[in-house]
C-alpha cells in the first residue's frame, strides 16, 4: 500500500479471500481500519523508524524556509519584473527563537536534536514526559498543558500520530493562544489541524504563517484558500521522500510481506 | 545639497562610490558600509579624497548560517519545486518518484571556516553530517572536535567525497572564481553546490546544472544583484528547476538589519566627532 492507496474497505476485503497482509508505507496508520482487517484475518504492517530522520529534516527545512521567506525570496530573485531587492523586505530569526514541539515521539525528538544546533529554546508537549537525560540532551522543557507551549512559542511544530484524541488538536482556540508572530509547521497529518480555522487565522493575522507538508485532503482542491495565501508554504507530503529512505521503506515492506506469506512473525506488525 | 553631505550609509552597494560622486561631495567625511564585505569599494580612491571608511562586522553570523542551512535543506529536499507542485492548478497527485536527497548523515564540505562557516558546522553537526573544511588556516583541535570537522589542506581534495559543497569565504582577488568549471567537474554528479559568498566566486553554474555535472545549486549572492533580466539568462539560469536563487537573505531579518545599522551609526557619529572609528577599514 503506497500513500494510502488502494483504499481498504469491506468490498475490497470481500473480493480478496486469500489476502494475508497489508504492508503500508510510512509510519502513519490512521487510514487503516485495523479492526476491520483483523475481522478478515488480514495482518497489517508499517515502516515506523526509517522515515524519522528525513521527516525531521523536512520539518526543519519548512521552519527555516518559512521564517526566512525563502519561497517568496526565490520568486523575487527570478521574476522578470524584479529591478531591485527592497531594503525593508525582511524575515525573522530562527537562531535563539522558541520552538514548541507537539508530539515528542521519535520524529519530534529528532527535530529537537536539530533545533538545538540553532540554539533554539525547546518546549514540548507529549502524552508522557520524556526522562531527564533525554530532556537535558536537547535542552527541552516539558509543558504539561499545551496552552503554555502555544503561548510561548515562536514556532509550533506538530509531530503527533493522528488518533481520535489528536483529531483537530489545533483549532480556533489553540490558534488564538499562539503569538501573532508565530508560525505553525505541520509534518504529522492534515486532520490534526482544523483547516478552516487555520485559513481564517492566517487571513486575519491571528498567526503569522504556516508551513504544511500535510493537508486534508491531499492534494487540496485547486481552489482552496490555503493555496493562495502568501504566508503559507505547502509541500506535497514529501517527509520521507529521499531515495535512500524510500528504498529502506520498500525493503521493510517486502520483509513484512514475505513474513506474512510464510506465516512467520511479521516485522513492524501493527496490532 | 551636496555640500551638506558629510556621511554616507552605504546600503548594499548603493550608491556606487566613484570618482564623480566623491568629487561632488567636498565635505564627505565617512562612508559607513552595511555588512562586512568591502569588495565593492575602491578603498585607495576613497582614501585619496581624505574620506574614512568603516564596515559593520557585527555578529550576524548566526543569521547567515541559518540562511545557508535553509538553502541546503531546501535544495536537498526540492522544497521550492515541491511547493510549485503542491499549488499548481494541474495537480492531481504527487508523483511517487518526486525524490530528494538525504541531509542527515551526508558529507558537507565547507570552503571557508570563519565565524559563519563555523556556525554552519555547528548546525550541520546537529543533522549528524560528516564535515570537511578548507580554510586559509587550521582551526584549533578543540574547535574541530566540537563540530567533528576534518581539515582539507588542498582546495580540490575531498571535493569528490562531498554530497554538499558550501562556499563561505570573503570575496578577494584570491577567492574570485573559487568554484569554477574545473571544481564543479570534480564534484560528484549527485552533489549540491551552495554559494553564499561574493557573486563572482561562482562561474555561472548553468551549464553544469543543465548537463548534470552537479545535481543542484543554491545561490544566495549573485553578481550583479539582482541578476539582469537578459533573455539568455532568463532562459537558462533563472528557469532551471534544480537551482534556487535567493535575494541575499542572510542579513534580511529585523534583528540583523538593526544590528548592522546601529553599528554603522556608531561609526558615522565617531567620524563626524573626530573620534576613533570603531570598525574603520584601511586600504591594504
Amino acid at each position: 500500500m503506497w500513500y494510502h492507496k488502494p483504499v481498504i474497505n469491506e468490498d475490497m476485503l470481500q473480493s480478496l479471500p486469500n489476502l494475508k497482509i497489508v504492508a503500508s508505507s510510512g509510519v502513519g496508520i490512521d487510514h487503516l481500519d485495523l479492526n476491520l482487517l483483523s475481522s478478515y484475518g488480514v495482518k497489517a504492517s508499517n515502516t515506523p523508524f526509517v522515515v524519522s530522520t528525513d521527516t525531521a529534516d523536512l520539518g526543519m527545512a519548512l521552519m527555516l524556509a518559512s521564517s526566512r521567506r525563502l519561497v517568496e525570496g526565490y520568486q523575487m530573485a527570478v521574476s522578470c519584473d524584479t529591478e531591485y531587492f527592497p531594503a525593508d523586505w525582511l524575515g525573522t530569526e530562527v537562531s535563539g527563537a522558541t520552538l514548541g514541539i507537539v508530539g515528542m515521539g521519535t520524529i519530534g525528538y529528532k527535530v529537537a536534536e536539530r533545533a538545538k544546533g540553532f540554539e533554539m529554546k525547546i518546549l514540548y508537549h507529549n502524552r508522557n514526559r520524556r526522562n531527564k537525560e533525554e530532556e537535558s540532551a536537547v535542552g527541552a522543557i516539558y509543558c504539561k498543558k499545551i496552552d503554555d507551549l502555544l503561548q510561548q512559542s515562536d514556532f509550533v511544530l506538530l509531530s503527533v500520530n493522528l488518533t481520535p484524541e489528536t483529531h483537530k488538536l489545533i483549532g480556533k482556540r489553540e490558534l488564538e493562544l499562539m503569538k501573532p508572530t508565530a508560525t505553525l509547521i505541520n509534518i504529522s497529518r492534515g486532520l490534526v489541524v482544523d483547516q478552516d480555522a487555520l485559513v481564517e487565522a492566517l487571513q486575519n493575522k491571528v498567526i503569522k504563517a504556516a508551513a504544511l507538508d500535510v493537508t486534508y485532503p491531499e492534494p487540496l482542491p485547486r481552489d482552496h484558500p490555503l493555496l493562495k495565501l502568501k504566508n503559507v508554504i505547502i509541500t506535497p507530503h514529501i517527509g520521507s521522500a529521499t531515495k535512500k529512505t524510500r528504498r529502506l521503506m520498500m525493503e521493510n515492506m517486502t520483509e513484512s510481506i514475505q513474513a506474512g506469506l510464510t506465516g512467520l512473525p511479521i516485522p513492524n506488525e501493527v496490532l | 545639497m551636496s555640500k551638506k553631505v558629510q556621511a554616507i550609509y552605504l546600503w548594499w552597494h548603493k550608491s556606487v562610490i566613484d570618482q564623480e560622486l566623491l568629487q561632488s561631495l567636498p565635505n564627505l567625511k565617512v562612508i559607513a558600509n552595511s555588512g562586512v564585505g568591502m569588495d565593492h569599494l575602491d578603498l585607495k580612491l576613497v582614501a585619496s579624497f581624505g574620506v574614512k571608511v568603516a564596515n559593520a562586522p557585527c555578529d550576524v553570523s548566526g543569521s547567515t548560517a541559518d540562511t545557508e542551512v535553509a538553502l541546503l535543506l531546501a535544495s536537498a529536499r526540492r522544497l521550492v519545486e515541491g511547493y510549485h507542485v503542491a499549488i499548481s492548478s494541474g495537480m492531481e497527485y504527487c508523483e511517487a518518484d518526486f525524490l530528494g536527497v538525504e541531509v542527515t548523515g551526508a558529507t558537507l564540505r565547507i570552503n571557508g571556516m570563519g565565524s559563519i562557516g563555523y556556525k554552519i558546522a555547528l548546525r550541520a553537526k546537529a543533522f549528524e553530517m560528516n564535515i570537511l573544511y578548507h580554510n586559509r588556516t587550521w582551526r584549533k583541535e578543540q574547535e574541530e572536535q566540537a563540530v567533528g570537522a576534518t581539515y582539507c589542506k588542498k582546495i580540490d581534495s575531498l571535493l569528490q567525497k562531498a554530497n554538499f559543497v558550501m562556499v563561505v569565504v570573503s570575496l578577494t582577488p584570491l577567492t574570485d572564481e573559487l568554484i569554477g568549471k574545473r571544481e564543479m567537474e570534480l564534484m560528484k554528479p549527485a552533489a549540491t553546490l551552495i554559494n553564499i559568498s561574493g557573486g563572482t566566486i561562482q562561474n555561472c553554474p548553468a551549464t553544469a546544472l543543465q548537463t548534470g555535472v552537479i545535481r543542484a545549486a543554491a545561490l544566495e549572492v549573485t553578481y550583479p544583484e539582482p541578476l539582469p533580466r537578459l533573455p539568455s539568462l532568463l532562459i537558462t539560469l533563472l528557469k532551471l528547476e534544480n537551482i534556487i536563487i535567493t535575494p541575499h537573505l542572510s542579513i534580511k531579518t529585523g534583528k540583523a538589519t538593526y544590528m548592522i545599522t546601529e553599528e554603522a551609526a556608531e561609526n558615522i557619529l565617531a567620524a563626524l566627532n573626530g573620534l576613533p572609528i570603531p570598525s574603520e577599514v584601511l586600504p591594504s
